[in-house]
Parts: C-alpha cells; structure tokens; sequence
C-alpha cells in the first residue's frame, strides 16, 4: 500500500558490502515507506541475501561505504540482537538447526526480548504458551513442532513455517523474507504466503526476496526491484515482475555491458 | 616407587570381607610402581594431580560422612543405596523381590571375574581400588526389578574408595543410575563390575558431579552374555582431575552396547575418557558418542578402543567423538583406536573437534538473544542431548536440567 504521507521506515543509501575482502554490494539505494511491500528480485550471485544478511546484521559481512537509517537510527551501529529488538526481522533462507534447544522455549526467550523492548511486560511460561497457540494458527503450524529441538528433522516447508511464525511473534516493523518461497511446495507457499499477508500492516513494511514470480502471485508487491552485480538496476511496479517472468534476466547483461560492468 | 611404598605402608591393615584383596592389591602397587607418562595410556596425564590423592585422608569406617539434605527425592518405587566404605549401605533396608545380597562362596567367586574378563584387573587404578577398599555392594538381580539409585559422597579431603558388583541374571531388567558427588577437594577411586545374563537388559547412569576441584578415579567392567542389552550414560561435570575407564565386553555375540559419554572441562581441570569394547562373539552392535566441552584452560582427553578379533564377524560398531573448544586456550586429545581382525564387519569411527557454530550463534542472535545468551542456549543444547539420555530422570531431579554454569568462558 502506497501513501504519499507514510513514515520512512528503512532508507538504504549507497551500501557497499563485501564478505572475506570480495565486494559483493556496490551501491544498494532502497528506501521502504510504512505499509509498503518490496520485492528484491535477481539472479544467484546478484547481491540479494548477501542485503538481507547486512541488514540483519551478520558478522562475516563487513559495510565499506554508504548508510542505513532505520527509524532516524543508524542501523549499522547495532548488534544482530539489538535489530531484532528494535524490529527488524529476517526470514533466513535456510533456517538454521539447534539440536537439544526447545524450539518452544527459543520462541519464547526471543519473543520476550522483543516486547521488553516495545515496553511490554515478559510473558510467563503459561501466557506465553497460550500466546504462542493463537499464533500458530497464521501459519497453520502444528503445535508437536513447539516440543522439538530448533528447526531439527523439520523438513523445508516446516521450516519456512516456524520462520513466519517467529515473524508473527516478534511483531516487526521491517521484516525481510531472504527467498521464502524456496523449497515450498504449492499449498505450503500459499499457507506461508497467506501468513505475511496477515502480518503486512500500515506500520510495518516488508522486503521480500525471491527468484521467482510464483511468490508475488500471492503476495503483491508494491515496488519490484531488480538486483545485479551488488545494486538495484531497475525498479518498477508489480507489473515489472511479470515482464521479467516472460523475458527472463537476459537484458540485465546486456545493461550491464553496456555500463561496462558484468 | 619410594612415594607408593610409603603411602601403602601408612595405610591400616587390610580388614574384612575384601581382606585378600586389599593385600593382593598392595602388592601389585608395589611392583607397578607409579605409572609413567611414558606408558600410553598416561601419555598425557598430569601425574602431579595422581600423586596428590596420596595427600588425601583415605575414608574408612571411623570417618564420617553426613548426608547433605540437598539431595533430590528418589522416584516413587526406585531404590536408592548410599555407597561408601564407611558403612553397610544395605543397613535398615529390606531389599525388594528380585534383588538379593551376593555373599559367601557366591561373591569369592564373582568377585573380579568381569575385570579379567575385560582385561582390566591389574590397570593401576583397579589395583588402587583393591589395595584400600574395605567394602562392597554386591547385588544379585533377577527378574525385572525396581530402579537402583547409588549415590557416593567424599568431602573434606577424603579419599573415598567404593565398590560394586552386580550380577544380573539371565533376561533380568535393571535401571540403575549412579551419582557420585565430591566436595572440598575429596576424590572417588570406584570400581564397577556388571554382568549381564543372556538376554538381561541393563540401562545405566553415571552423573559424577565435582566442584572444581576433587578428583574422580573410576573403572567400570562390563561383561555382555549373548544377546544382552546394555546401554550407559556417563556424564562427569567438574573434576580437576578425573579417569573414566569404561570396559564392556560381548563374550559370546549378538548383544547390543551403546555408550554415551559427555565430559565438561573448565578452569585449569583435566578428564580423560578411556574406553575399550571388546566384541568376543559374532553380530554384536556398537552405538558410541562422547562428547566434551573444554572450556578456559582445561584439557580434555579421549581414548576409544575397539577390538573386533576374527571371531567377532558381522559386528556393527560405530564411534563418534564430538568435541567442544570454547576457549583457544582450552585443549582436547581424541584418539579412537580400531583393532579389526574379523574381515566382515562394519565398523566406522568419526572425530570432531570444533568451536560454537557461526551460523548458529547468529540465528539466536538475529532473534534478540544476546550473544552470551545465544553461547550458553547453544551450550545447554549440547550437552541436553546426552543429559536427557540419563535414566531415571537424572538430569531434571539432579540437576534442575542443565549443568551448572559460571566457570565457562565462551
């Protein structure tokens, strides 16, 4: 939802990035407006998770130039936790395993550290159980998933579900989704689909990323932007989204050349 | 040598039920002598932290020893026995239907036949044993009995020698945990034997809890009938220095062992882990993982035999060693030691030696858990995986769940 008034929730400009010395972000500018959905789109190697793992704060990544306010802050100070604490949320690709750690008491350690934040008071062991079985249903989660160790013998589907149901618990205001879509079958992207689609608010905004059109048939994007060689190359309306369906990545080389990059 | 003799000759006469074996014992220390960091199995011990036992104060039935009224409930049915060589631990019990006590001709012959069997009766530590212990536990079990609990407590800088022996019968179950606590600088030298019936079934426990200070000596000889099924979890937690000698062996196939192990080091402690399995007879199963978390300075240690000879075809053993590094400083030695004859066998060993996962440390992170928190959450998982392995609810009533934090340094 686009509106001219809305807050400027995230202002991305001019990120460089590189991981072990190798640039892999050359100049990101991304500006998300409250109520608004982005859809980051671009080939392997493109430059797409490696923002979303800069934005959420990962170690191995080190920022070489430009800035990212989040809410008038300087997002880059902060630790990964402290994000999170603040609202931003990133969905990871490949969600990672915890053996021997409750995924029900991870849930509920992260979820409280989020609302002590927002200045909502801790939830106990009981209300949280109670909290956390009406969240569920956004996913239609099932509830045995609680019991087991982090993410461990989940298989992919599940896992992408336990990923947005953190997203219902942790309430963000800028929640990235680093390729949901993949390793989802039909029903399970409908289902993981249908939960964003529950959490997108007039508050909050939301950076998805994908390979693929099939997730913004059911999630519209407001803007689609097009990522290459480390920076957003184009940016259009969910209509931009479809071309690229029917004609491929084939013309970003050919822009690429013709700047001299690729 | 001259240290040895010294300390034997200090020591009261051998006395009691086990009075051979204390003189046989003694004699034994004598020839040995002190091991030497020139014999492969103490290769890379701290003989300073061995020698300084003798310093202790050896546990006999004048001491006293009180009860800390800390200890948990025992679990409704189970049977808890309180081990040590001060007195009978059976006194005031009327022992449940299946358990009976081993004594007369009954235990003279038992009596180290499991040790021989796994070739362990004269290791040092098993002659130490024999050359102080005044007192045995020994049980006969049959049918399917009530849990065991055996607790052994030393404190105050007592040396505290204990022994058991349990004879399990043919297709008797049995679920026993031991917990053996120190405090103030005190050490256990214990010996186990278990002998598993044909087609018996033993589940075992060991929590051995220090303060950071004491030291823990234990051998433990299991024999395996055909068809028997014995599992062990051993779990020890804050020892300066500690030996854990686990020997099984299947004399005559088809039996199943699984042995889960975890040791956690901190500060400047030392643990070893010296596990053998021998497999006597044809299709037997192995199932091993020991696991080590090495914090500050602390050295952890890992020796794993197995020995398949040419008649223990078709055996199925696996071996996995994971190690935990949480300080640069820290150090772990993991060795398995694979001695196949038997040409048709599988048997496959793996050893992991690594520091807190990355990628792990920032998921938790990525959802608001501080890193000293997201270390500590990784931590408890870890080790939870073989705590919750613990019979008779060990982890939760003795423990609270978790081992205690505080002297790990991630």
């Amino acid at each position: 939802m686009i509106r001219p008034d809305a807050e400027l929730l995230l202002e991305i400009n001019d990120l460089h990035a590189s991981v072990e010395d190798k640039p892999i972000l050359n100049g990101v500018t991304l500006h998300l407006k409250a109520g608004e959905i982005h859809a980051v789109m671009g080939r392997n190697g493109s430059g797409k998770s490696t923002l979303s793992k800069v934005l959420a704060g990962h170690p191995a990544y080190r920022v070489t130039s430009g800035s990212v306010r989040y809410l008038g802050r300087d997002l880059l100070e902060l630790e990964p936790e402290e994000r999170s604490r603040l609202g931003i949320f990133l969905g990871f690709q490949y969600p990672i395993e915890i053996p021997g750690v409750s995924n029900l008491e991870f849930l509920r350690v992260s979820t409280n550290a989020r609302r002590q934040n927002k200045g909502q008071g801790e939830l106990d062991t009981f209300d949280f159980d109670d909290h956390v079985r009406e969240r569920l249903q956004v996913v239609q989660m099932d509830p045995a998933f609680l019991e087991r160790s982090v993410n461990e013998g989940f298989s992919g589907g599940e896992k992408k579900r336990n990923e947005i149901l953190q997203m219902a618990l942790l309430d963000p205001v800028v929640a990235i989704l680093d390729e949901t879509d993949s390793g989802l079958d039909i029903d399970a992207l409908r289902i993981v689909a249908g939960g964003v689609n529950q959490l997108a608010s007039p508050d909050n905004c939301t950076l998805l990323i994908t390979h693929y059109q099939r997730l913004l048939d059911e999630i519209i994007p407001d803007y689609v932007h097009v990522m290459a060689a480390g920076r957003i190359l184009r940016t259009g309306g969910s209509e931009l989204a479809l071309e690229l369906e029917k004609t491929g990545y084939d013309w970003v080389d050919q822009q690429l050349a013709a700047e001299g990059v690729g | 040598m001259a240290m040895t003799e010294a300390w034997l000759t200090q020591l009261p006469d051998p006395t009691g039920a086990l009075e051979p074996v204390q003189r046989r014992g003694r004699l034994a220390l004598t020839e040995q002598g002190f091991p030497s960091r020139r014999q492969e199995s103490w290769r890379l011990t701290d003989l300073k932290r061995l020698e300084a036992l003798f310093q202790l104060s050896l546990a006999n039935d004048s001491s006293h020893v009180s009860i800390p009224d800390s200890w948990p409930t025992v679990p409704e049915q189970a049977l808890r026995l309180v081990v040590n060589n001060t007195n009978d631990p059976l006194a005031g019990f009327d022992l449940p239907e299946g358990i009976s006590i081993l004594e007369g001709v009954e235990l003279e012959q038992a009596l180290g036949h499991t040790l021989s069997r796994c070739q362990c009766a004269s290791e040092w530590p098993v002659e130490l044993n024999h050359g102080v212990n005044q007192q045995i536990l020994a049980l006969r079990i049959r049918g399917k009995v009530p849990p065991i609990e055996l607790v052994t407590f030393a404190t105050d800088a007592m040396f505290m020698p204990t022994r058991v022996l349990l004879l399990v019968e043919e297709k008797a179950e049995l679920e026993v945990l031991q917990v053996v606590i120190a405090k103030g600088h005190a050490a256990h030298s214990h010996l186990l034997e278990i002998h598993l019936g044909q087609e018996s079934k033993v589940q075992h426990g060991l929590l051995a809890l220090g303060e950071g200070k004491e030291s823990l000596l234990a051998n433990m000889a299991i024999e395996q009938e055909v068809r028997s099924h014995y599992s062990m979890v051993a779990v020890s937690h804050g020892w300066s220095f500690g030996r854990l000698e686990p020997n099984v062996v299947q004399v005559g196939g088809q039996a199943s062992s699984s042995i889960h192990g975890l040791s956690v080091t901190a500060a400047d402690q030392q643990f070893a882990v010296h596990s053998t399995m021998r497999f006597e007879g044809p299709e037997g199963t192995l199932d091993q993982v020991q696991k080590t978390v090495a914090a500050d300075r602390s050295h952890s240690i890992f020796n794993g035999a197995i020995q398949v000879p040419r008649q223990a075809q078709r055996t199925n053993a696996s071996q996995l060693s994971r190690s935990l590094l949480l300080s640069g400083r820290a150090r772990v030695d993991a060795k398995p030691e694979l001695q196949i004859v038997a040409d048709d066998v599988r048997c496959t060993h793996g050893a992991t030696v690594s520091q807190l996962q990355e990628d792990q440390l920032f998921y938790l992170r990525s959802r608001g858990i501080t890193e000293s928190s997201a270390a500590s959450l990784l931590l408890r998982g870890y080790c939870k995986e073989v705590l919750d392995l613990l019979p008779l609810d060990a982890a939760s009533r003795w423990l609270d769940g978790a081992l205690p934090e505080g002297e790990t340094n991630p």
